[in-house]
């Protein structure tokens, strides 16, 4: 089946047009160059400590997400079209969390089913009634895009939580102007690397009702062995805030602080890289190290925003997914620009039903899960696997949704074999802040380097590209 | 700026310049030991484990003193905190926390450090590779000194960095001194001999100031001077009067935004710095040099102590 897909450079007719530079490229540099150069990338991305933590393995702590050189490219028009798309995705998104936690309209007009979200662990009931600044939850969301053909796109999952790979997107830039530096000097490649300052106006547009004057922003992190901790420090540095872990911060009288060595100083905006779960032991986990005793009552008290919002998770959940176009429909009152795929919801038995029945040729994601972890590729599956998902299907339905496989489309990548399509995917960051939505023109494309995988995830030993949008037509 | 920030900024510039000391107590050692003036060789190593306040520690692990035994616990043991591979282990940890605190410049000398030390197989360790690596330390670390110095803006980041390594300075330099009280010369005849002799020397080599004795006393190596130049010498960065008049600079600094942060600390530092500045040698030597050494090791110890609790450590 993957032979079948869509490949971004080779088209039926030859290269593809938007891949014209990088054809020409690729065919002027001899292989033991592009060799040498990788290494030289991953130098370089050692120098910088551009790591990844991988929890379930053994050795070496710090791991390097391979990076492929040849870039993805897509051209201004087909950007256009997914920026467009994604602005009104997410726009219904923040709507649909923002009517959950108030007058619930899209669970009463039955648009949306009222068990699937009041019974939903990610659903945050300490979140009702709280009027959050510009009604903004998910102000960073990752939107995974696949694409199985020249005009089809599908979204593939939303993530609207804390989703991760930003830097990544901006240093595969730079060390790609680093290594080729001719390569871009005609400007034809819209820049990426002012993501940070449209973060930091995002934050800011979004401070809590409290605040006066310029609002104070942090970055809370879990510390240096959480698996993204370089993003978190390369965001920080990027946007001069404060990365601060959760003992540097305290609460008192309802009024959130960073410890400095000038004694306290107020904290405004929060851009939290931890789950709801640890951000305050008081109302959530009590057994978390990583939180702020009492941030939660801040947060209702109007003294601090938290990027993203407590309970902006409900809107990631798999099955909640299925009902994105209907809340674009329901809030916008518009057609989705952009494509779902077709989902069995396994809590519909009717569904069930057709996914046991076809589970060879479906991939069965657990609702809750990230990462690429808890899920079943059917055409890739054992004997063993297939049988241990029908029973964990026959049990847990509600845990569970099932898609098609889809053909994902392929980009050339330079691997053992040499140059050979690998299939890949897109993760666009979306910025709402009280004022706009901002998107830096791309996003992180994910590869999986082992040939005919489908799973691009990096703790699954998938790879990264540096991703294009050609500024101007053509 | 963060606690949590400057406390690391501090650690980080204190484990850089221990690397530093270690590094240069193992060249010191292995100089006096291939120079063959002592009959009882193991002596050296003794004292460069003696300065570096690692006596307990090296005996619960090691039965015997010698120079393999040295070598690989100052050197490499990660199991003792104030080893070379140790402190750029932690120093690197720290840079880490704290990397939106450092300059490019910084990160990249800490981190190429820490990846450089993985080309050093403690296994295959000779005289020569020894004597690569001692010098590799004191390059980098030298690098890091220069780079932070050079590139970083001057406010809280820099004092904190800078009183780090200055306190750590201070503890080491009267250590390497009061360690000459320590080594027990073979014979009491000995004393002002040859064996005698050598081990003023190997001092002022292990502070790199050979030739700063000569520049500034135009003598033969003298007990009473090289003392002088450790504890009282205002030229020489490497002198206890140095170290804190940069300590109390910092202080002052720092304070200067928030007098009543930390009233205690400043304290100690200047009556410290106040003692030394006007300190005379033959007084120190007529009362006691172990006994003053000892008094600065103590206060500086309560200084530090003091420096963490006023600014939230």
């Amino acid at each position: 089946m993957s032979a079948a897909g869509f490949d971004e450079m080779q088209g039926p007719d030859g290269t593809r047009a938007p891949y014209a530079l990088v054809d020409a490229w690729l065919k002027s540099l001899p292989r033991e160059q592009l060799a040498l150069k990788r290494r030289e990338a991953e130098g370089l991305f050692r120098r910088i400590g551009i790591t990844f933590a991988v929890y379930t393995e053994g050795g070496d702590p710090e791991r390097l997400i391979p990076f492929d050189l040849i870039p993805r490219v897509l051209a201004q028009a087909e950007w256009q079209r997914l920026k467009l798309g994604l602005e009104q995705r997410v726009k219904a998104l923040n709507a649909f969390i923002h009517d959950v936690y108030h007058n619930r309209e899209i669970l009463r007009a039955g648009r949306v089913p009222e068990s699937l979200i009041l019974n939903n662990p990610q659903f945050r009931p300490e979140m009702a009634g709280l009027d959050l600044p510009g009604h903004i939850y998910s102000h960073i969301a990752g939107i995974d895009m696949v694409r199985t053909g020249p005009d089809e796109y599908y979204v593939l999952e939303d993530n609207c939580r804390t989703p991760s790979g930003v830097s990544y997107m901006v240093e595969n830039r730079e060390v790609m102007l680093r290594l080729f530096p001719d390569l871009f000097r005609r400007g034809l490649v819209a820049p990426v690397a002012h993501y940070p300052d449209e973060l930091l106006e995002t934050l800011r547009s979004v401070p809590p009702p409290n605040c006066r004057g310029e609002p104070t922003v942090v970055l809370l992190t879990a510390g240096i062995h959480n698996s993204a901790y370089y993003e978190h420090a390369f965001l920080a540095d990027e946007m001069g805030i404060e990365l601060v872990e959760g003992a540097d911060l305290l609460v008192k009288n309802d009024i959130c602080y960073m410890r400095t060595t000038r004694g306290l100083a107020r904290v405004d905006v929060i851009y939290r890289r931890i789950d709801d779960d640890f951000l305050d032991p008081l109302v959530f986990n009590p057994e978390s190290m990583l939180g702020v005793p009492g941030l939660y009552f801040a947060y209702r008290a109007g003294n601090v925003n938290l990027a993203n919002a407590i309970g902006a998770g409900i809107a990631d959940d798999k099955a909640v997914y299925i009902h994105v176009p209907e809340m674009i429909r329901f809030y916008l009152g518009e057609q989705p620009l952009l494509s779902n795929v077709p989902t069995f919801d396994c809590r519909n038995p009717d569904e069930l039903q057709h996914v046991l029945a076809n589970l060879k040729d479906l991939v069965v994601k657990e609702v809750h899960g990230s990462g690429g972890y808890g899920m079943l590729v059917g055409p890739q599956a054992t004997r063993e696997q297939l049988a241990q998902f029908t029973a964990l299907l026959k049990s847990r339905p509600y845990d569970y949704i099932a898609q098609p496989t889809l053909a994902l489309s392929t980009v050339p990548t330079f691997v053992e074999q040499g140059i050979a399509p690998r299939h890949v995917d897109l993760r666009p960051f979306v910025l709402s802040g009280g004022d706009r939505i901002r998107i830096v023109p791309g996003g992180l494309t994910r590869v999986a380097l082992r040939e005919g995988s489908l799973v691009v995830n990096s703790s699954q030993g998938g790879g990264t590209k540096d991703t294009w949008v050609l500024e101007g037509p053509g | 700026m963060l606690a949590r920030t400057a406390e690391s900024l501090f650690w980080l510039a204190r484990y850089l310049e221990r690397a530093d000391y270690v590094a240069r107590l193992l060249q010191g050692a292995a100089h006096m030991s291939a120079a063959r003036v002592d009959a009882d060789r193991s002596s050296e190593w003794e004292s460069a484990i003696l300065a570096s306040g690692a006596e307990n520690a090296f005996s619960a692990r090691h039965a015997l003193v010698s120079a393999p035994a040295v070598i690989d616990y100052l050197a490499f043991d990660t199991s003792n905190p104030s080893s070379i591979v140790s402190c750029i282990e932690t120093a690197r940890r720290n840079a880490r926390t704290v990397r939106t605190a450092l300059t490019a410049d910084m990160w990249d000398a800490i981190n190429s450090t820490w990846l450089e030390l993985r080309n050093f197989d403690p296994e295959q360790m000779d005289d020569d590779r020894l004597a690569a690596f001692l010098d590799w330390v004191k390059a980098r670390t030298g690098l890091f000194h220069g780079v932070y110095a050079s590139t970083m803006l001057r406010n809280d980041g820099f004092y904190f960095t800078r009183l780090g390594q200055f306190l750590e300075r201070a503890d080491n330099s009267a250590r390497l001194l009061d360690v000459k009280y320590h080594v027990r010369l073979p014979h009491a005849e000995d004393v002002g001999g040859l064996v005698d002799y050598y081990q003023w020397l190997a001092i002022l080599r292990v502070v790199g100031a050979r030739r700063a004795y000569r520049v500034l006393f135009k003598a033969k190596v003298a007990p009473i001077h090289v003392a002088e130049l450790i504890i009282l010498r205002p030229e020489f960065p490497r002198s206890l009067v140095f170290c804190f008049e940069q300590i109390t600079t910092q202080l002052d600094r720092i304070n200067g935004q928030d007098p009543q942060r930390s009233a205690e600390g400043k304290r100690l530092a200047h009556s410290l710095y106040a003692q030394l500045r006007f300190g005379r040698i033959d007084h120190i030597f007529n009362s006691g040099l172990h006994e003053y050494l000892s008094d600065v090791i103590v206060r500086s110890d309560e200084l530090g102590l003091e420096i963490a609790k006023g600014y939230l450590f």
